[in-house]
């Protein structure tokens, strides 16, 4: 018989639409980060780390990459024999087929996955964070507690709260209060979005509720846990943690990245992060470059000026461009002369020769004000960017653009260009 | 394909100094990514080859460490796979490698197993892209018995550290001369062979049988006007890195555009085992001018014209200058360093001064490490 004491089963398949066109293709959790890694690599790792070897990962939303990523999951040592990853998307059933309507229902679709490793505990994860965290260490706190459910919470400023899951805990951590996002948060303690489920309680929890419409964690299965007087305890964590759901968010949390000594710091020997690499060769730095105070991934060449920013692997960067406060990801190509500021270009987009980004007034873009912000330029991967045009703050970019598009060769603060069509 | 492969990695090179004392050949590493036998395991994985053995005996340790896992070079499989042949003890034979020949008859069961038609045999210490199955097509179309991979140096290169071969004008060998003291030719023998693997078996026994060891001694030069003996020339990059000097200058070819075009970037890959590490990361002083830098580095200090492999820690107000840093090296502040090849693993101390005067230095320093 197969039996494994925990499991996770980690949520992967939201879209995370404030990152904008950042995930117009891929799932949120397979937005690149820190250079080399996917958002999704901390998870995993940590899961790994953790010594947890058996990890359902839930896709719905473009999976593609996130497939292709992570494959049968040799770069996380979860290539196994029993257990090991196991990509579960959305499937037909002879009853009813539908998509994943919410997190619960998500899981509640697997517990035939879940049900074949007969396991004690159950973690859930979501894929859109960036921590280190030891899950063995929590679920010594759930046995040594003999807790029903353990949520990971962590102290956030009070004023912020009311953006999260509150719990009220007595001394002994056990939780008295769940609050969803309240007006009034009683607390500062903030769900993770981290479960430990004792296998018997999230099971039944998930069969009672299965009729209900997209049944949710935060929203139904921790309320009805604790309606029912199951133990529940709350794990507090004080280490690094950052949600990187916007755009200005995921931009801040990669720039502290290169700080000297980075509060999340990637270079430690202990809880190493691992990931799909696709570029082995080094990195050249030419004879006219200055480089100063960036991260620079594997086989990127760079001939011009990095200043502060984050470059993934396979990156070019051409002669006399400056780049400066900018995440550059995977195969992305930048010509001569550009000058760039405070832009996130994605995967594999090309940018031509004398290209200005990031220049003109902080107007709020017109389309979507709450995504596109802090000044920022972000164009979404496959993009092609002709030369000579020039970009302002808070604007979108997404597909092969030529200069046509751009009004007198610019495009003004707060506008909006996606074009259809992929590049040839 | 219709051949196996057989990497010869069980040598060192008294010529490579300290550099090899912890290490075997095929285990140095190379532009800040690799290691010497990538360069065979992948010519053999992108030719299709589907089982290689390897055979190591010096400073095996090193090899087979790399080797942990064939799934890097896509030979975890379960028809064929990576197979590593060390020295074993048995019931006929308790003897080391004692020579290439030797090992080859040492493993000659696993041969003798196989049912490939064919045997490309190779060192692990080149550096160099090839597709094989373009030298078995020309083996087959010249009905040789054995092709020889064979490059011409350019003039004034120094042909007397390899084997040299003179052709007529069929490509057919008429003279191969092993490490000459004088060279008569610049044309050499890349240790890259074609051969039938059933001539392979017998040719292997009968030398055993004479008590000779020698692939090239006793196989080839012996054999060259009995058995049709071939040399097919490549025009590529190809690099053979057993010498001190060869190592550093085969590191410092990567400088080259056109050297980090053909290994980086054209079609196939290069594999290697990848390591986890984070980024590079460049600190506020970092200047770093015509330098290739690996992963996990961080940079605080100057690098000109320098390798730079995986790991690397330049303290504040460092100069490097042509130099070949390998993995996992330590510089303390205000270190000056030209003209050197560091030891994997190094820790430099602060204020010190290496300078390779009239030829490149190898430092090899096992100090306590501190900080970090």
């Amino acid at each position: 018989m197969i039996k494994k004491e925990m499991i996770a089963m980690l949520l992967a398949g939201g879209q995370g639409s404030r990152l904008g066109v950042l995930t117009a293709k891929v799932a949120k959790p397979a937005v690149a980060f820190g250079g080399k890694y996917r958002i999704i690599d901390f998870p995993l790792s940590n899961c790994i780390n953790s010594g947890v070897d058996t990890v359902g990962v839930l896709t719905q939303y473009q999976p593609l990459r996130l497939n292709t990523h992570i494959g049968i999951g040799i770069p996380w040592d979860l290539d196994r024999n029993v257990g090991g990853v196991t990509v579960l998307p959305p499937y037909e059933k002879s009853t009813s087929s539908e998509w994943y309507t919410g997190t619960a229902n998500a899981i509640y679709q697997n517990l035939d996955y879940m049900e074949t490793y007969n396991p004690d505990y159950v973690l859930i994860l979501s894929g859109d964070h960036i921590y280190k965290m030891d899950y063995e260490v929590m679920l010594d706190f759930h046995k040594a507690n003999q807790s029903d459910v353990t949520i990971a919470a962590m102290p956030v400023p009070i004023e912020e709260a009311s953006r999260f899951g509150i719990v009220v805990t007595d001394e002994a951590s056990r939780i008295k209060e769940f609050e969803e996002k309240p007006e009034r948060p009683s607390s500062n303690l903030a769900s993770m979005g981290i479960y430990i489920f004792s296998w018997p309680v999230l099971k039944d929890a998930l069969l009672k509720l299965s009729e209900q419409p997209n049944c949710d964690f935060g929203k139904h299965i921790i309320p009805y846990c604790h309606e029912n007087g199951k133990r529940m305890f709350a794990y507090e964590y004080n280490g690094y943690w950052k949600d990187v759901g916007t755009l200005s968010s995921y931009w801040e949390a990669n720039m502290e990245l290169i700080d000297i000594i980075p509060e999340f710091n990637l270079y430690e020997e202990f809880w190493k992060i691992y990931t799909n690499s696709a570029n082995i060769p080094p990195q050249y730095i030419s004879k006219e470059a200055v480089i100063d105070r960036c991260i620079i991934s594997n086989g990127s060449e760079i001939y011009g000026e990095v200043r502060n920013s984050v470059l993934g692997g396979g990156v070019t960067v051409g002669k006399g461009s400056i780049i400066r406060d900018s995440i550059i990801m995977r195969g992305v190509t930048i010509g001569d002369n550009c000058v760039i500021d405070k832009a996130i270009i994605a995967e594999d987009t090309e940018v031509g020769n004398d290209v200005v980004i990031g220049i003109g007034e902080d107007v709020p873009n017109m389309e979507k004000p709450g995504v596109y912000g802090g000044g920022l330029a972000t164009i979404g991967e496959n993009s092609v960017i002709p030369s000579g045009v020039k970009i302002s703050k808070n604007t979108a970019i997404s597909g092969v653009t030529s200069s046509e598009d751009y009004n007198d060769g610019v495009l003004a603060s707060g506008e909006t260009l996606i074009k259809a069509g992929e590049r040839i | 394909m219709r051949a196996v492969g057989i990497i010869l990695a069980g040598g060192n090179s008294r010529r490579m100094l300290d550099l090899t004392s912890r290490r075997a050949t095929a285990a140095m590493p190379i532009a800040a990514s690799y290691r010497a036998i990538d360069f065979a395991l992948s010519n053999m994985s992108n030719s299709h080859i589907q089982k290689v053995a390897v055979l190591t005996q010096y400073n095996a340790r090193s090899v087979n460490e790399h080797l942990n896992s064939s799934k890097w070079w896509d030979f975890g499989r379960k028809q064929g796979g990576l197979y590593i042949f060390t020295p074993t003890i048995t019931a006929e034979n308790g003897y080391w490698y004692r020579g290439t020949a030797d090992a080859i008859y040492q493993n000659l069961d696993f041969l003798k197993r196989c049912h490939e038609p064919y045997v490309i045999i190779s060192s692990g210490d080149a550096v160099y892209k090839l597709d094989y199955n373009k030298v078995l097509e020309y083996h087959i179309a010249k009905k040789a018995d054995i092709t020889v991979v064979c490059k011409d140096l350019e003039a004034g290169e120094d042909a007397t550290r390899f084997g040299t071969v003179r052709m007529n004008e069929s490509a057919r060998i008429e003279a191969f001369e092993e490490k000459p003291m004088v060279a008569h030719s610049q044309t050499i023998s890349t240790g890259i062979y074609i051969i039938r693997r059933r001539q392979l078996i017998d040719l292997v026994e009968h030398c055993a049988e004479e008590e000779r060891h020698d692939f090239v001694t006793d196989i080839l030069i012996r054999y060259k006007n009995l058995k049709k003996i071939y040399g097919y020339k490549i025009n590529s990059y190809w690099s053979n890195i057993s010498t001190v000097e060869a190592y550093y200058h085969t590191n410092m070819d990567f400088l080259k555009p056109e050297v980090r075009n053909y290994f980086f970037k054209e079609l196939p890959p290069v594999k290697s085992k990848v390591s986890d590490l984070p980024p590079a990361k460049y600190n506020p002083g970092a200047v770093v001018k015509n330098s290739i830098i690996g992963s996990g580095s961080i940079i605080n200090g100057t690098v000109e014209n320098s390798i730079l492999f995986k790991k690397v820690f330049v303290g504040n107000n460092c100069v490097i200058k042509n130099s070949v840093i390998l993995n996992d090296v330590y510089l303390g502040d205000n270190t000056y360093i030209e003209n050197c090849i560091i030891e994997s693993r190094d820790t430099i101390r602060a204020n010190t001064r290496h300078v390779g005067e009239g030829g490149v230095k190898v430092v090899v320093e096992k100090n306590e490490r501190y900080a970090l």
